[in-house]
């Protein structure tokens, strides 16, 4: 009895011993070298792995951040400049900066302003939809409201506003990673710099049809009219194919473009209440 | 006699063949017409009036833009009021030529009259040279530039000219009408076509619900060589490979034309298109168009100027019933359902369809079940539920291995879903996105 249990285990320990000595080998021979630091960079980003950064996921944007010498196409949005300090740290290097940006929807074709004119029964995406046909309300480059940019939200930011049918961006959710840019196939959101206060003044609509056509469709379209263009001080607007862009580098939040847009389509947002005339002398004598 | 058939899936969607049986008449004029330059696949035309141009009907007025393109012409007399962008069929602008109408002044050298001119006294050269002239494009709905198809690539030789009368779609009658009145001139037709191919046999495909079709044509092909092939009714018979399939049980390969079978197909439309222009010298300037619909006052078959909108067409049947839901540029089946009834008919248009409310809407979509029958129907062997879902994930690359080009786009898949799904859609997506990717690798 003794005895078996004595060469079981001798025998046991044999093989264990054998295969260890094996596998030392193996290891020795086969090893693959991987740069530590791969892991601690890994370990500083963000890891949601949504693709902002154009890189497949959190570990291979660490790969690439620890062989490249150059680091002016990489950049982490998610985590933003303080997390991309933190990297540098790590690696001993120079962070890159830049500035903020959070996803804006150009489109302001509600109900209101864009009468639907038929009813789409389709598979409820917008790619197909925007395959098919102009979409409901008939703008060829208006929102179509299916969704496929809040389906792409990795962080939760984007929703349908259910009473004007158009997706909205919760600013301080949104961390700019572009997956709702890609995802819209009208390539209605855009991606602009980040303002005091989340501030900002955008042409909000997209549509490069000639003005007659477009406000057809919808009473809040641009039409190309140049009259933004022409009160800039800063030169932050520019017209190309009857529509008005403001580049958000240039702009510096004057507001005077809102004033003098004839169809209400440049977008002031989380600015205070504008002091009317009336307003100011009120003040003025309280004080 | 057993009827021939092709292969693989098919399904039996309820006929509805409202205007079997009523003549063609010509529409009357529009006011307006609007004629589009990218009517046909391939590069859109260049337009050559300016505004302000009196045209005259056939007039050339947008010139072909490489070879896979195609000549228009003016369909009416008139003037010219805008060159702009108008609204296709889709919903989206592109750039058209609108025509105001100004009574009916056609071209001198357009034979109007109906005598039939059997004799072919052209080349197969010269002939091709007509068809380019007159802008000619496939009728049966994919409209692809005739004169492409009869010029054989290198290296393959076309042994038959098989012409499609199998008209599969329900509601769609035009072809039927178009064989059953102008027999003899699709006839000779035929005939221009197999010179222009230099080929010596040709075979008609027709389906046998229109038994009178194929007896006329029977009866008049008689001694010609020609062969008028009765075929089983299915779904999408009308499809070329499908019907090279059915008619000479020859399978076009993978990725292929029926040209490398040796085979070229045409629409009888198409033909009868060809005859009008090799012997006539009239361009594509009109074409049989069906509108039909359960609660349509009379479900007619029209021959409309190109450029005609689709609500004048409405009016002239009796204008649009209270119940229409939906209106179809095309058949039930493969069609798209317009956006506005102010689009205009174009080479492609082969119906209107006018759909009821309580047909028009689509089932409630829910899970698939695994139950393969849109595998058993797909005419082309394919696996729609596996490219739907990859569709859906973005896997285009997988996609492209299971043969999604493959797709005809015949939509049995979707016809037969028993959980409604959206397949062919998704399908639809998928396969745009293939062609970029393959696109890009060639550019590359």
């Amino acid at each position: 009895m003794n005895q078996i249990i004595i060469i079981t285990i001798i025998t046991l320990v044999g093989i264990g011993t054998a295969a260890a000595v094996i596998l030392y080998f193996v290891a020795q021979r086969f090893k693959v070298y991987e740069d530590p630091r791969i892991d601690e960079v890994e370990e500083a980003l963000p890891g949601a792995n949504c693709g902002g950064c154009g890189f497949a996921g959190c570990r291979a944007f660490a790969e690439a951040l620890v062989k490249n010498e150059l680091w002016d196409n990489l950049y982490c949005p998610v985590g933003g400049n303080e997390n991309m300090a933190r990297v540098a740290a790590i690696l001993g290097r120079e962070a890159v900066e830049q500035a903020p940006q959070v996803a804006v929807v150009r489109c302001h074709g509600t109900p209101g302003f864009r009468a639907r004119t038929t009813e789409y029964d389709g598979a409820p995406t917008c790619a197909i939809a925007h395959q098919l046909y102009a979409g409901e309300g008939g703008c060829p480059h208006g929102c179509l409201g299916l969704g496929d940019c809040v389906e792409s939200c990795d962080f939760d930011a984007i929703h349908m506003n259910p009473e004007t049918g158009l997706p909205e961006v919760m600013d301080d959710k949104c961390t700019a990673c572009g997956a709702c840019v890609d995802a819209c196939p009208r390539d209605i959101i855009e991606l602009r710099k980040k303002n005091k206060k989340d501030r900002k003044i955008f042409v909000c609509c997209i549509n490069e049809e000639k003005g007659a056509v477009a406000i057809k469709n919808c009473k809040v379209a641009c039409i190309g009219c140049s009259k933004c263009f022409n009160v800039c001080p800063f030169e932050a607007i520019t017209m190309n194919n009857n529509l008005a862009y403001i580049d958000p580098v240039k702009c510096k939040l004057c507001r005077k473009c809102v004033e003098v847009c004839p169809t209400n389509c440049i977008h002031e947002i989380n600015f205070p209440p504008r002091k009317t005339e009336k307003a100011e002398t009120v003040e003025e004598e309280n004080k | 006699m057993k009827l021939k058939t092709f292969a693989m899936g098919g399904v039996h969607p309820p006929e509805n063949k409202l205007s079997a049986g009523v003549r063609i008449r010509d529409l009357s004029l529009p006011e307006m017409v609007v004629i589009p330059v990218s009517q046909h696949l391939g590069a859109p035309s260049k337009v050559i009036v300016e505004r302000g141009e009196q045209v005259k009907t056939g007039q050339l007025i947008a010139r072909a833009e490489g070879f896979v393109s195609t000549n228009i012409h003016a369909s009416v007399s008139g003037k010219v009021t805008k060159v702009d962008v108008f609204p296709d069929p889709s919903g989206y602008r592109r750039l058209a030529v609108q025509i105001k109408v100004e009574g009916d002044e056609w071209m001198e050298t357009i034979d109007r009259s109906d005598t039939l001119v059997e004799e072919i006294t052209l080349e197969a050269e010269e002939i091709r040279k007509r068809i380019v002239e007159a802008g000619i494009v496939g009728l049966g709905g994919a409209t692809f530039p005739t004169h492409v198809k009869l010029t054989t690539p290198r290296g393959k030789k076309a042994e038959y000219l098989v012409v499609n009368g199998v008209e599969c779609e329900p509601y769609l009658t035009a072809d039927h009408a178009l064989m059953m009145e102008r027999s003899e001139a699709l006839l000779a037709g035929i005939r221009i076509m197999m010179k222009g191919l230099g080929v010596e046999k040709a075979i008609l495909g027709i389906e046998n619900n229109k038994p009178d079709a194929i007896e006329k044509m029977r009866e008049i092909t008689r001694g010609t060589g020609i062969r008028v092939a009765g075929l089983k009714v299915k779904y999408p018979q009308g499809g070329e490979k499908q019907l090279v399939k059915a008619v000479l049980n020859r399978e076009v390969p993978s990725g292929g034309l029926p040209i490398d079978v040796g085979v070229v197909v045409f629409n009888v439309g198409t033909v009868h298109a060809a005859y009008e222009a090799v012997q006539k010298n009239r361009p594509l300037i009109d074409r049989v168009v069906t509108i039909t619909g359960k609660s349509l006052a009379r479900p007619s078959n029209f021959r409309v100027r190109i450029g005609t909108p689709v609500a004048h067409l409405i009016e002239e049947t009796g204008g649009l019933p209270e119940d229409t839901a939906k209106v179809i540029n095309g058949g039930p089946m493969m069609g798209k359902a317009l956006s506005t009834l102010d689009v205009p008919v174009v080479k492609g248009t082969s119906g209107i369809v006018l759909i009821r409310d309580g047909e028009a809407r689509r089932n409630v979509v829910i899970q698939c079940i695994r139950c393969g029958k849109c595998m058993q129907v797909c005419p082309m062997g394919l696996e729609p539920y596996l490219l739907m879902n990859l569709s859906e994930k973005e896997m285009f690359e997988r996609m492209e291995s299971e043969r999604v080009l493959d797709c005809i786009e015949c939509g049995s898949c979707s016809y037969t879903c028993p959980s409604s799904r959206p397949l062919l859609d998704y399908i639809r997506l998928g396969k745009a996105e293939v062609n970029k990717i393959v696109r890009s690798r060639k550019a590359v």
